[in-house]
């Protein structure tokens, strides 16, 4: 009963503030309304009992990348932005991509039918309080069975900045 | 009866420790904050030779009361071209975001709020950090210059200092092996040694930081005072300003909590596990006892009589206090509140140690400038922090796989880490040269200036 009571009242608050999101204006009171979103989602990974995802949440997307998001709001002059002319293929890229992420949700829950048992629902698994603590679970993961995409993935990171480093400083050699 | 009703006492039944210790939080916080201000301006007052507040209750005992009274009934002030909303919206952001994190901090073995979660160390510094968020918006919404450029700063300076804090973090966890807070301070038990004798350039490297992200001086350009008016205060006032204030030392409360759970051995008394100095128990007894006399002693020179009583009042508050410490160590029944209280005790203490810290670096050293901040963060603290993470693994798998003495491994990578300092010292002094030469601005001396003084 309490567990539902806050399912849905992150789900609501982080559904509410996604819309409007993307109904503002005002960059800032977007971006705002995004980081109500991302701690609405962050509350849901710690009801999942997902506290290092909940912690992780916090502190990359909400402390670090918001941080920055609103850094540059700040810095670009949105009355000068928003007299410009606006990216005009916008509606119809987000028509597609809204038709695409409908399609895609709703082939998973197609999927999900067949499976024989309660489908999406996983049920008979751990008790809520037997299960493994998540940081461990995760860490143990990560580095043993999925080792090589983690490395992967951060030489990617590496790559990205390496390339972004580049980027900057041409453009402040050639001032 | 209702079942709606009988959910909320199951839930009351369940949680009532974790939400009485939240009530006490949110109420006793801004009080401890108002007396901390009060101890920053008797010890600045102290350094530079005067007395500080001395009228409101003896030596300005009741300064932050008046204070408090005083912001409460000021004039409170929105400018027009705000965005409200956000406006009003900013400190609470700032003062909720330092209170969340209180709640995973175990201020004693017996003292927490939220059970010991297991990210606790996470938790809070991830939280605590949510506190820019106030700045950053507060600065905006107040629509001036002087704000906006306090807020872009401040944004800068945290981005900048909590990489190093972080990865002087990782150092410390390294060495405990968990995210539990209970689990750190154990971890520190067992080895014997609180982690700053292991780790000290992780120790500094997170003072260093956690000053710069608490925006206190030498580190305090979001506010400086003589560039910027009050940086993204300018347009607050009243109790808006004083909820900004109110986070602001709750920050350093936070900060000083996660130095002294990670590198100060959190509630250990000092050598918690040498048996033949188990009478240090006696000390915060007698600590406190000390303050109780000297309070006592002060009580008659005070000019007015309610002052003298007021005194009287301190000083016997002091020797109960001293009393509940003390009582427990001698009666047998009572020895199990000991680890608690006195846990408790040492915790503060640390705490306050590192907040003395603080104070006195502010009364120092003299405010940087903007783009020294910048290269000492970026140039210096992070590289210095990610070679020190290294280096204690490093030590670490030494000891555990090659069989070295901890001590040993530890001196020679501390060594490494520090030759690593030297270094980027080095670099970075080359650099200032090579850019001042490109510029053409040498050291030479600033021509005279023949109106001066």
């Amino acid at each position: 009963m309490l567990d539902k009571v806050i399912f849905f009242f992150f789900a609501g608050v982080a559904i509410l503030s996604a819309a409007l999101m993307v109904t503002r204006r005002n960059a800032i009171h977007s971006a705002i309304f995004l980081i109500t979103a991302l701690m609405a989602t962050a509350g849901i990974f710690l009801q999942l009992r997902a506290e290092f995802l909940f912690v992780t949440q916090i502190i990359l997307y909400v402390g670090g990348i918001m941080v920055l998001f609103i850094f540059v709001i700040m810095l670009v002059r949105l009355d000068v932005a928003l007299h410009q002319i606006r990216f005009r293929l916008q509606r119809l890229v987000a028509l597609l991509v809204v038709v695409a992420l409908g399609a895609e949700v709703s082939v998973m829950f197609w999927v999900a039918r067949k499976i024989p048992g309660d489908g999406l629902l996983i049920r008979g698994s751990a008790p809520v309080d037997k299960l493994p603590p998540n940081t461990e679970a995760l860490a143990k993961s990560l580095f043993s069975s999925y080792l090589l995409p983690f490395e992967i993935a951060s030489v990617l990171l590496l790559v990205a900045m390496v390339g972004a480093v580049v980027m900057a400083k041409k453009r402040t050699d050639a001032q | 009866m209702n079942p709606t009703v009988q959910a909320l006492l199951q839930f009351l039944q369940t949680w009532w420790v974790e939400l009485a210790s939240g009530f006490v939080i949110v109420a006793a916080v801004p009080l401890v904050a108002g007396y901390v201000v009060l101890v920053e301006r008797k010890l600045m007052a102290d350094m530079q030779a005067r007395l500080g507040p001395m009228r409101v209750g003896p030596h300005g005992l009741l300064q932050p009361i008046a204070d408090a009274v005083k912001l409460l009934i000021k004039e409170d002030i929105i400018p027009d071209n705000a965005d409200k909303v956000i406006f009003w919206l900013a400190p609470v952001v700032s003062m909720t975001a330092a209170l969340t994190s209180m709640g995973a901090i175990a201020f004693g073995p017996a003292f927490q709020v939220a059970r010991d979660i297991n990210v606790g160390l996470l938790f809070i510094v991830g939280v605590s950090s949510l506190g820019l968020f106030g700045i950053v918006l507060g600065g905006w919404a107040s629509n001036s210059h002087y704000s906006i450029i306090g807020a872009l700063r401040s944004t800068a300076q945290l981005v900048s200092y909590e990489t190093a804090a972080g990865l002087a973090i990782v150092s410390g966890l390294l060495l405990a092996g968990s995210l539990k807070i209970h689990a750190i301070v154990d971890a520190q038990y067992q080895n014997h040694v609180w982690f700053i004798f292991l780790a000290p350039v992780a120790f500094f490297i997170y003072a260093v930081a956690s000053i710069a992200e608490t925006n206190r001086a030498p580190f305090d350009l979001p506010e400086a005072e003589s560039e910027l008016v009050a940086g993204y205060m300018t347009e607050y006032s009243g109790f808006r300003w004083a909820l900004y204030f109110l986070g602001e030392y709750a920050n350093m409360i936070v900060v000083g909590a996660v130095a002294t759970t990670l590198f100060l051995g959190g509630w250990l008394r000092p050598f918690p596990n040498v048996h033949w100095l188990n009478w240090l128990d006696v000390l915060p007894a007698l600590f406190t006892a000390a303050v109780g006399v000297y309070c006592a002693r002060r009580a008659g020179k005070q000019p007015v009589a309610v002052q003298t009583w007021f005194m009287w009042g301190v000083a016997w508050a002091c020797f109960a206090v001293a009393a509940i410490l003390a009582v427990p160590l001698f009666v047998a029944p009572l020895k199990f509140v000991v680890p608690g209280l006195h846990g408790a005790f040492w915790f503060l203490l640390k705490v306050g140690g590192y907040i003395y810290l603080f104070m006195w670096l502010r009364f120092t050293l003299p405010r940087y400038r903007f783009d020294q901040l910048m290269s000492l963060g970026w140039y210096i603290l992070i590289p210095l922090a990610i070679v020190n993470v290294f280096c204690v693994g490093l030590a670490m798998i030494c000891e555990t796989e090659y069989g070295w003495n901890r001590w040993v491994a530890l001196v020679v990578t501390t060594m490494f880490t520090l030759g690593t300092a030297l270094f980027l010292l080095h670099l970075h002094e080359k650099r200032t040269a090579a850019a001042s030469s490109a510029t053409g601005v040498t050291e030479q001396p600033a021509p005279q200036d023949t109106y001066a003084g």
